[in-house]
């Protein structure tokens, strides 16, 4: 098969090697990293570990100094924008969440829906069965079936998070990036969150980066800690917090 | 429910617009063409012309709150492209007057004799056809805004920067329109215009079809920004406005969203300019003086940003005001009494006049239905909190 030859991997996300600095200051130092299709992983670190700026560089927000980033095997995101990488299906969620605040909860996933995004299709866009009924199902998977002609902005934060990973359902990207998911929830919520992942993770390869040691605990997936730019532990997550060089730097004693 | 609530009063205050804006287009010239100066609903001519540069000014506005209201592009250079539709109208105007200019030349205007120009230059060409004329008065205003736009919103120029690099636009024209070289009368600019399509400028008959038609402009102008606005590609412009980068990830590519708007602006923008001049009967460089577009944007503020008819009210009221004051004895202080307005609005009424009575009536209508659902709730038995919003 010519179309397996061109695949220099078969991961889903194949990081290798990847540099960035901003003004000298080294934000990503050598970071190689494999996530494969279909799984979940979680990526702790300290703050200035790097994290959000390795997100930043999956998709097409910074461009890394060095370094290969692949999608899927063969194409090299530090030469799309991110507005094609977002086509190529990588969705993202923000660590602050960011909705359409000025709008209702259905028309922020109608606009992420996966569909053709060109000027002169989304101006003569008419609502149609199909769209209908996939907003009514990613409404019932976030739980916001209630609250879907409520502007955006009036939700709780909580129901923010949720509504922007309902946007990335939407998307229906192949690799779902997921910056800090249950910041500011509470307890009950932050565990609704890890079954909604879990049910997420069914279908679609999940990039989680959280804080919070309960939820990733929670998640039961592979744990990737980062520190200075690169990765200083990989494991579970049982693996990961007994490695001295993570608890010194991040875990604390 | 509310938004359906909200679509609902939107599309019922956009009616009552149009009613208005078809009303005032009829009657106005009407009174001012049947009924004998005697009579106390005679509307002198003055007033009726008066009133039509408002008009113009409205769409002007309705252009602006198209890009800044609803997609966060805040220029303030728009008033470029008004001056640029009403240099093109301005031409056609000129090449209509003919033998009867001081000079008697049979096709070069006035200030190119003066100027000892021996033939016409070529982007003259054409204008002496209206159809030609007309259809300049929406492609230059529209061109040079999607050469503009396809520049910055490429290199992704936001923010204050977009602003400023529009002002910086509409002054370099300004300063090119100021030469006599340039070919479009200096200073001086174009007047003297005697005929429109065989009609005497001056004529009350023309007066008041101008009147009208600036009112049709209106009308179709907030038809075609309502349709904008109202569709899919209008909630990925509130979209961009709100979270630029947000709306990127999503996959839509903002610069053509950007591109697209502002070209469209710039084209109702080019028309109001084009009514204008002949109701003004003049066009001169100063409609490109950076104060002119900034102006504009205040009418905006003032009417209410994102609402389209506040743009338009907000337009009529302000240049209303700015009669009245500048014509008595406060004249000198017309400036100070401008930027206080702005400032008070601001902080006052952020959301502009219709912004703040929406607001207001939103705000009555959901405590009446909040009220509603308890009440049901109560009978139901069952409480819905999110109706409560």
């Amino acid at each position: 098969m010519n179309g397996l030859d061109t695949r220099k991997t078969s991961a889903m996300l194949y990081l290798d090697g990847v540099h960035v600095s901003f003004d000298g200051f080294h934000a990503i130092n050598n970071l190689s990293m494999t996530i494969a299709p279909g799984e979940m992983r979680a990526i702790i670190g300290p703050n200035g570990a790097g994290k959000t700026t390795m997100m930043d560089i999956i998709t097409g927000k910074t461009k890394p100094d060095s370094g290969d980033v692949l999608f899927d095997g063969i194409t090299d995101l530090t030469r799309l924008d991110e507005t094609q990488i977002a086509e190529l299906g990588i969705g993202r969620k923000f660590q602050k969440p960011t909705v359409f605040e000025s709008q209702t909860v259905e028309d922020n996933l109608l606009l992420a829906l996966n569909v053709d995004h060109r000027v002169r299709t989304t101006l003569f866009w008419q609502d149609s069965r199909a769209d209908a009924e996939r907003i009514d199902q990613v409404l019932e998977t976030i739980r916001l079936t209630g609250a879907r002609r409520r502007l955006a902005g009036s939700l709780s934060h909580g129901q923010k998070q949720w509504l922007e990973i309902g946007m990335l359902l939407a998307q229906d990207p192949k690799l779902l990036l997921v910056d800090e998911p249950v910041a500011g929830m509470t307890d009950v919520e932050t565990h609704q969150t890890a079954e909604l992942l879990k049910t997420i993770n069914r279908d679609k390869t999940v990039v989680v980066v959280e804080h919070d040691m309960t939820f990733v605990r929670e998640l039961g997936v592979r744990v990737t800690c980062l520190h200075e730019g690169s990765v200083l532990a990989e494991g579970t997550i049982d693996q990961v917090s007994a490695n001295e060089r993570v608890i010194e730097v991040y875990l604390g004693r | 429910m509310t938004s359906h609530f909200l679509t609902r009063s939107l599309d019922r205050s956009a009616t009552i617009f149009l009613a208005i804006v078809a009303a005032v287009g009829v009657l106005l010239p009407l009174f001012n063409l049947l009924l004998p100066d005697t009579s106390m609903l005679h509307v002198p001519t003055y007033l009726m012309t008066l009133f039509g540069k408002y008009v113009c000014y409205a769409v002007l506005a309705l252009s602006i709150d198209l890009i800044w209201g609803y997609c966060g592009i805040l220029s303030l250079g728009h008033g470029a492209f008004f001056a640029l539709g009403g240099y093109a109208m301005g031409m056609y105007l000129m090449r209509q007057i003919g033998t009867r200019g001081v000079y008697a030349d049979p096709v070069l205007p006035d200030f190119m004799v003066f100027l000892n120009w021996k033939s016409l230059p070529w982007y003259w060409q054409g204008f002496d056809m209206f159809w030609f004329a007309a259809l300049m008065v929406v492609l230059v205003p529209g061109l040079l805004a999607f050469c503009f736009g396809w520049l910055a919103f490429r290199s992704r120029v936001t923010g204050v920067y977009l602003s400023i690099i529009t002002q910086a636009m509409t002054y370099a024209l300004l300063l090119g329109f100021f030469r006599n070289d340039f070919g479009f009368g200096g200073n001086n600019g174009l007047t003297d215009f005697k005929d429109i399509l065989g009609f005497n400028v001056q004529a009350e008959g023309t007066r008041a079809a101008l009147f009208a038609l600036s009112c049709l402009a209106l009308a179709i102008s907030f038809l075609i920004c309502r349709a904008v606005v109202g569709s899919k590609l209008g909630k990925v412009l509130i979209a961009i406005r709100d979270a630029e980068s947000r709306t990127r990830f999503l996959g839509y590519r903002v610069e053509s969203y950007k591109l697209f708007v502002f070209t469209l602006s710039a084209c109702i923008a080019g028309v109001a300019g084009a009514l204008y001049v002949p109701q003004v009967g003049i066009i001169n460089p100063g409609e490109f003086a950076p104060g002119n577009s900034i102006e504009a944007v205040i009418w905006v503020a003032v009417g209410g940003r994102g609402t389209l008819i506040g743009a338009a009210l907000g337009a009529i009221v302000v240049n209303y005001a700015k009669t009245v004051f500048t014509s008595g004895v406060l004249a000198p202080y017309w400036l100070f009494m401008l930027g206080a307005l702005f400032v008070l609005v601001t902080l006052l009424l952020p959301k502009g006049i219709i912004g703040t009575w929406n607001a207001w009536w939103e705000s009555r209508k959901a405590t009446g239905i909040s009220e509603d659902a308890d009440s049901a709730a109560f009978e139901d038995g069952a409480v819905k909190p999110h109706m409560a919003e």
